[in-house]
């Protein structure tokens, strides 16, 4: 490599210290804008909405049946088998809440009329997708919801279903 | 020199008043011009003013009125602020408290309520009386930006205070305006949980917007104010009113600035003050029950500026109708000094005799067309079911958006080769076709809307809503 060639391939000492200035400034934005992002997560409380939250007993709920649970605002459905689903009680449309209708068995959102069967499978638009469920565990005959981040599904399927 | 450096003669008292009040008006012409000069109002305007520019029906005193109005909330909101605390349901009871046991903080209220609703229509109008006269043209692009980052800022502020008063009317505008944002895709569910706090609007949701409409909002919005004003001396002022007719520019007649426009504002801002608080003390500011986030209204409706976009949500997929299209009319919004930037016809309402007529036509097309389509959509058309093995981000988002896209270059080519529009009459057109529509679109979503979203004539519209 001849002279002339080395110093168009380096930068000057005037071109480096600009880049490592400029390098650093985008440094401390990135990691102030991190921080700001940090601080404003939200905070989560025990035993509230968002935290895990004691649904009752396995037996309380018969099969076929679909009970509001209000402080962790979802539904627990049990369903035919004896399978349980924590259904998130908000519109995957634009956030109302959707009520359990009992003569029509199916959840009736009253802001857009988006129809959802006891599954949560939509059946009738505009919302986009299912209602959201929550993931259940069961210990010592208890079923406890875990409502800290909803599960979105783009359909209903068996796996969803927790088994006492 | 030992005169100037002499002090003042008299008893503190005399000397002080002296200092303070205003000084009398000078006779000869060379004391008035300096006293002119020195005056603070001509730090914000120049010292002389072209005579037309001062026409009332040019500009509609509406970027002054908008200023007016930005005071107004900053004066009432720092009153308010001393009466509320941002925490539920302690927030909603200080409202109440507010209304019955403060000394006209009811009406303060219902000045604030109404001057933030208000703002929002005078920013756009202003907006439309710059596109309308060509004041967006070079070299004014970048004042055009700001004022879009101030009309931003300004549904901000809005939506943040929309909350605050924590009643049913509040919590469910802030869940459906919030729910439109998490279809935003990547971003969107994280930004919605950013702002609220958690996965639904709550306590912390409160005290964010509380936080974020007192304080950066507001200084945002001061502070591109201060820029916009400056840019409009740089720019070179106002632009020249002139008639259709008119071949060249007159060369303006200047006026000083005080008294003619000073005068002026003065007028406008007495009579816009009196016009609020008589308004203010008719008509109070909506306040419901408080929030139960156990009980959705029928209908749920976001706040009125955001129907339009509420509407368009009916009729296209999520992803289509909250984003797509929003998006697409933002950014050619911003980007219009851009790409309209013909020199001539700048002052001209309209651009030409030419452009009036299209215009007419433009928006009298959208009045007919936009109703039209909202009824076929919602009555005959249905996508989704005719496709049922399509997605529906297809059969609902991508399939009517082309037969819209389809329209409106149909409606370009009519302009483009049956009237021989020019570039700029094509460009004022399809801006005042989609500007109606939206206009249209909002007036359905507030007025013909009902419980499940069902179309209602307004005097049949059922009052009960549970």
């Amino acid at each position: 490599m001849t002279i002339d060639q080395q110093s168009n391939a380096k930068a000057s000492r005037r071109d480096f210290l600009k880049l490592t200035w400029a390098a650093l400034g985008g440094l401390a934005a990135i990691e102030i804008g991190g921080l700001a992002l940090a601080y404003m997560q939200p905070r989560l409380a025990e035993g509230e909405f968002g935290g895990q939250i004691i649904a009752g007993k396995v037996d309380d709920f018969p099969p076929g049946s679909v009970s509001h649970i209000p402080n962790g605002r979802f539904y627990l459905a049990r369903l035919a088998d004896g399978g349980f689903l924590a259904i998130y009680q908000r519109c995957t449309h634009l956030g109302c809440n959707v009520p359990w209708d009992q003569t029509q068995a199916a959840f009736i959102c009253p802001c857009h009329n988006s129809q959802f069967t006891p599954e949560g499978e939509l059946i009738n638009p505009p919302a986009p997708r299912p209602l959201d469920i929550f993931p259940i565990s069961i210990q010592d005959g208890e079923v406890i919801v875990d409502t800290g981040q909803p599960i979105q599904r783009q359909h209903f399927e068996p796996s969803q279903v927790v088994y006492a | 020199m030992p005169e100037e450096t002499q002090p003042d003669q008299g008893t503190p008292l005399s000397r002080m008043r002296r200092r303070l009040a205003p000084p009398e008006f000078p006779t000869d012409d060379r004391s008035r011009m300096r006293m002119v000069v020195d005056s603070l109002v001509l730090h914000l305007h120049p010292t002389k003013v072209p005579q037309s520019t001062l026409r009332w029906s040019y500009t509609w005193g509406l970027g002054g009125l908008s200023a007016l109005l930005v005071t107004m909330l900053a004066v009432t909101g720092v009153f308010l602020q001393m009466n509320y605390t941002p925490s539920p349901p302690q927030a909603y009871l200080d409202v109440l408290a507010l209304r019955t046991g403060t000394w006209f903080g009811d009406l303060l209220r219902n000045i604030h309520h109404w001057s933030a609703n208000l703002l929002i229509i005078t920013s756009v109008l202003h907006l439309l009386r710059v596109f309308f006269t060509g004041a967006h043209r070079p070299p004014r692009e970048l004042n055009w930006l700001l004022g879009v980052g101030m009309l931003l800022l300004v549904v901000a502020a809005n939506f943040t205070g929309y909350l605050l008063p924590w009643d049913q009317l509040a919590f469910w505008a802030i869940t459906v305006g919030t729910s439109i944002l998490s279809y935003i895709p990547l971003v969107g569910q994280p930004l919605s949980r950013l702002l609220l706090g958690g996965p639904e609007v709550g306590p912390p949701t409160l005290l964010t917007f509380y936080s974020l409409h007192i304080s950066f909002i507001p200084l945002g919005i001061l502070a591109l104010m201060a820029y916009h004003f400056w840019r409009v001396r740089k720019d070179g002022g106002l632009t020249i009113p002139k008639s259709a007719s008119q071949q060249e520019q007159p060369a303006p007649e200047r006026v000083t600035t005080i008294p003619h426009l000073v005068r002026r504002e003065a007028v406008w801002a007495a009579s816009w003050v009196a016009i609020l608080f008589i308004f203010s003390m008719l008509i109070p500011a909506p306040l419901e029950g408080i929030a139960d986030p156990a009980v959705s209204p029928n209908p749920a409706k976001a706040p009125w500026y955001f129907l339009g976009i509420q509407e368009l949500l009916l009729h296209f997929h999520p992803l289509v109708g909250a984003v797509i299209i929003p998006a697409l009319g933002l950014a050619a919004l911003a980007l219009l000094p851009f790409y309209d930037v013909q020199l001539e016809n700048i002052g001209v309402y309209f651009r030409s005799y030419r452009g009036r007529y299209m215009s007419l036509l433009a928006a009298g097309g959208a009045i007919l067309l936009t109703p039209l389509w909202v009824v076929l959509d919602e009555f005959v058309l249905d996508w989704a079911a005719w496709l049922p093995d399509w997605p529906t981000l297809l059969s609902n988002g991508a399939i009517p958006l082309a037969v819209v896209l389809l329209g409106l270059f149909a409606l370009d080519e009519v302009l483009h080769k049956a009237l021989r529009a020019k570039t700029e009459e094509r460009v004022l057109a399809l801006f005042i076709f989609l500007f109606t529509a939206l206009v249209v679109l909002t007036i359905i979503g507030i007025f013909f809307r009902g419980p499940g979203m069902a179309l209602y004539w307004p005097w049949e519209m059922p009052t009960t809503y549970h």
